[in-house]
C-alpha cells in the first residue's frame, strides 16, 4: 500500500466516523459532505473515483452500513418502468443485482419494495400495476438469492407521485419501484 | 356556476345509431323512452324558471329559481331561459301571460314564492305548459332554512318527472375525495359527502394517507372505501351519518375496489392475498370469502349487476385492461369463465353499471387520452362522452341519465357530470384544490322510484 492510498484510507475513515456520528439525522450528513467538498484541499481526494470506491468497501469492514453512504451504488434505490409495463429494464436489472448482493450478504437487513404507477387510467388498476412491478423486482431478487422474508411488497398505485406534472416528464418518474431499507 | 352544453354533429349521429338499434332490438317498450331522447337530440326543452317572490326581511337565503334552473340545465334535457330575456316575471300562476311566453318560444314556465314566517319557510311553486296554457303541477312545502336547497332540488325533481316522465336525481348525494397540500410532502385527504350539485359539503373522514374508491350501500346509509391509513390499502365500511366505521378487509397484499351487492349484505372487492389481484365476494355478516376469479392477470374493480347474479370487472388477462363479465350461480359461485365485453380501444377500465343494468360507463383509453365512454350492453355500441384526457371514476346518477366522473383541468382534479347522450356537461361547483373519486348515491326513498 503506497502513501497516497494510506492517506485515502485515513480520510475515508474520518469521513465515515463523521457520518456514523450523525447517522440518526441523514440530512446533516449531506450538509457536512458539502462543506468538505468546498474545501479545495480535500476536494482533490474526493473527485478521485478509486478513493471513493475504497471508502465504501472499507465501510463494510468497519461495520458501518453502505446504505448511509450517499456515494455508494446502493444509494440508487428507484427502478423505473415503461407505461403499463412491469418489465425490468437493463438498467433496473443492474441495480437490482447490486441490492440483491447486499441483501443476501446482510440477512438481518430487510427491504420494502414499494410499487407505484403514473396517474393515467384507473386508480384501482394502477394499484395492481404497482404491485406487479414491485413483485417483478422481488422475484428477480429472490432468483439472486435473497430470501423472501427479507422483502415486503406494498403497492401505492398512483397515490404517491414524486412528480406532480400531467405529462410524460412527470409520469416516467412516477412509474417506479422504490427500495426502502428499514432504518435508513 | 359555469354551465355549458355541447352540441356536436358526431354526437347526434351516435345517438341516432342507438335509437335505431334500440328500436329494432328492444321493441316498443323501449321506443317510448327513445322518443324522449329524440327530443333531446333536436334541442333541449326551453323552460323559464322565473325568480321566486320573496316575502320576508333582508334577502332570501337561497335563490330557489337559480338552483332549480341549474339542476335542470345540468341534466342536458332543458335549456332554462336567461332571466334578462324573460318577457315578464310573474310570481303567481294567475299572472302568467301564455302568449308572451309562446312569443319567445318557451314551452314551460315555473313561478313561485318564498315566505318566511315564525322561522320557517313556506315554498310554493307552479309549473305551466305555456303552449296549451294549463298548469301541470303546483306544490307548497314548509321547510327549515337549512333545507331550502333541498326543497329546490325536490322542485326540480318534480318538474323533471312531469316533463320527461323519468324520475329526477337532483335530490340525491355524491361522495368524493379531496386532496390538499398542507406542507412540503404532506397531504390531507378528506372523504366528503355533498348534494348532487356539489353544495353542502360534509367531511366524514380526514387522513394523512390516500383514500380512494368510495362506494354507496344500496340504502345510501353506508360508504365502503379504501384507506392507506395503516400503511397499505385496506377496505373500510363507514356509516355516513353516525361516522361509525369498521375495517372489513385487511388481508396480506392489496385490499381494494369495494362494491356493495344489491342486497347490501356482501362486498365484491379485489384482493391480492393469493399473490395477485383477484375478485372476491366478502359476506359482511360473517367475513366469509368467495373467490370469483382465478387468473395471473390483474382482476379488479368488480361491480354488481342489479340482480346480484353477475359481476363486471376490469382485467388485463388479455394483455391490456378490458371489461369482463362473470355470471354467478345461486350460491354466488362463478358458473363459467369470465367473458370479455369491451372490444373497442386499447384500454378500458373502471366499469360502472347504469341502475337498469343496460349500460356500462368506463374509462376508455386511446393513446394518451383517457375519456369516459358508455357501452350499450344490448347492441355493443360504444359512445365516447367526454373530450378531456385524464378522466377517471365514472359513476351513474341513480336515474341513469347522467355520469359523474373525475378529470383534470388546468392541472387540477375536478368533478364533471355528463348526460348519457354526451350533449351536456357541467363542472361541479367546488372550491377545493383537488377533487376526485366521485360516487353518486342511490335514491334513498325506494318507493318513489317506481314510475
Amino acid at each position: 500500500m503506497n502513501y497516497k492510498a494510506l492517506l485515502a484510507v485515513i480520510l475515508s475513515s474520518l469521513l465515515l466516523v463523521a457520518c456514523s456520528s450523525t447517522k440518526e439525522r441523514p440530512d446533516d450528513v449531506v450538509v457536512e459532505e458539502r462543506s468538505i467538498g468546498a474545501d479545495p484541499g480535500v476536494a482533490g481526494a474526493r473527485i478521485d473515483e478509486g478513493v471513493e470506491a475504497g471508502g465504501a468497501r472499507l465501510g463494510d469492514e468497519f461495520g458501518v452500513s453502505p446504505l448511509t453512504d450517499p456515494d455508494s451504488p446502493l444509494a440508487k434505490r428507484v427502478i423505473y418502468f415503461a407505461f403499463d409495463s412491469s418489465e425490468v429494464t437493463t438498467e433496473g436489472r443492474d441495480l437490482i443485482a447490486l441490492h440483491a448482493r447486499y441483501l443476501s450478504k446482510n440477512p438481518e437487513v430487510s427491504v420494502v419494495l414499494e410499487g407505484h404507477a403514473d396517474e393515467r387510467g384507473s386508480r384501482e388498476y394502477n394499484l395492481g400495476l404497482g404491485e406487479r412491478r414491485a413483485k417483478a423486482v422481488e422475484r428477480m431478487m429472490a432468483l439472486q438469492g435473497v430470501p423472501t422474508n427479507q422483502m415486503q411488497v406494498i403497492s401505492f398505485g398512483e397515490e404517491r407521485p414524486v412528480a406532480f406534472g400531467h405529462d410524460e416528464s412527470a409520469w416516467q418518474l412516477n412509474r417506479r419501484v422504490e427500495l426502502l431499507y428499514s432504518g435508513y | 356556476m359555469k354551465l355549458y352544453s355541447i352540441l356536436k354533429q358526431g354526437n347526434h349521429l351516435r345517438v341516432l345509431q342507438i335509437l335505431l338499434c334500440g328500436l329494432f332490438l328492444l321493441g316498443t317498450a323501449q321506443a317510448r323512452l327513445n322518443i324522449e331522447i329524440t327530443q333531446g337530440v333536436e334541442g333541449s326543452m326551453p323552460i323559464a324558471v322565473v325568480p321566486f317572490a320573496w316575502q320576508g326581511t333582508g334577502i332570501p337565503q337561497q335563490d330557489m329559481a337559480a338552483i332549480i334552473s341549474a339542476d335542470l340545465a345540468r341534466s342536458g334535457q332543458f335549456a332554462p331561459m336567461d332571466i334578462a330575456k324573460m318577457p315578464q316575471r310573474p310570481v303567481d300562476g294567475q299572472d302568467v301571460n301564455f302568449n308572451l311566453w309562446r312569443g319567445v318560444d318557451i314551452d314551460s314556465v315555473v313561478v313561485g314564492r318564498l315566505e318566511l314566517s315564525d322561522g320557517r319557510y313556506q315554498v310554493m311553486f307552479q309549473l305551466f305548459d305555456a303552449v296549451r296554457g294549463v298548469q301541470l303541477a303546483g306544490y307548497s312545502m314548509q321547510v327549515e332554512a337549512a333545507q331550502l336547497r333541498r326543497a329546490a332540488h325536490q322542485i326540480a325533481d318534480i318538474i323533471y318527472k312531469r316533463l320527461t316522465g323519468q324520475r329526477g336525481a337532483f335530490d340525491t348525494h355524491i361522495a368524493y375525495v379531496t386532496v390538499e397540500n398542507v406542507a412540503a410532502g404532506k397531504r390531507r385527504f378528506r372523504l366528503a359527502v355533498a348534494d348532487a350539485d356539489g353544495h353542502n359539503e360534509q367531511v366524514i373522514l380526514t387522513s394523512s394517507q390516500p383514500l380512494l374508491s368510495p362506494t354507496w350501500s344500496p340504502d345510501g346509509r353506508r360508504l365502503a372505501y379504501v384507506s392507506f391509513e395503516a400503511g397499505r390499502s385496506m377496505v373500510y365500511v363507514q356509516d355516513v351519518t353516525s361516522s361509525q366505521r369498521q375495517k372489513v378487509a385487511e388481508f396480506p397484499g392489496i385490499n381494494s375496489a369495494p362494491d356493495f351487492s344489491p342486497d347490501g349484505q356482501r362486498l365484491a372487492l379485489s384482493l391480492s392475498r393469493d399473490g395477485n389481484p383477484e375478485i372476491y365476494v366478502l359476506e359482511l355478516g360473517n367475513g366469509q370469502l368467495t373467490r370469483i376469479t382465478q387468473h395471473y392477470g390483474i382482476d379488479t374493480e368488480p361491480v354488481w349487476a342489479p340482480d346480484g347474479r353477475s359481476l363486471y370487472f376490469t382485467s388485463d388477462r388479455g394483455g391490456r385492461p378490458q371489461i369482463y363479465h362473470v355470471v354467478l350461480d345461486k350460491n354466488g359461485r362463478p358458473v363459467e369463465s369470465p367473458r370479455r365485453i369491451s372490444f373497442e380501444g386499447a384500454y378500458n377500465a373502471s366499469p360502472a353499471l347504469s341502475p337498469d343494468g343496460k349500460r356500462l360507463a368506463m374509462v376508455h383509453g386511446e393513446g394518451n387520452r383517457f375519456r369516459i365512454a358508455v357501452l350499450e350492453l344490448g347492441s355493443g355500441i360504444l359512445n365516447v362522452l367526454t373530450e378531456t384526457r385524464l378522466d377517471e371514476s365514472p359513476s351513474f346518477a341513480p336515474n341513469g341519465t347522467m355520469v359523474l366522473y373525475a378529470t383534470e383541468v388546468a392541472g387540477r382534479g375536478v368533478l364533471e357530470a355528463v348526460s348519457v347522450d354526451g350533449r351536456a356537461r357541467q363542472r361541479l361547483g367546488m372550491n377545493k384544490a383537488e377533487v376526485r373519486e366521485p360516487a353518486w348515491s342511490p335514491f334513498i326513498d325506494k318507493q318513489e322510484s317506481k314510475q
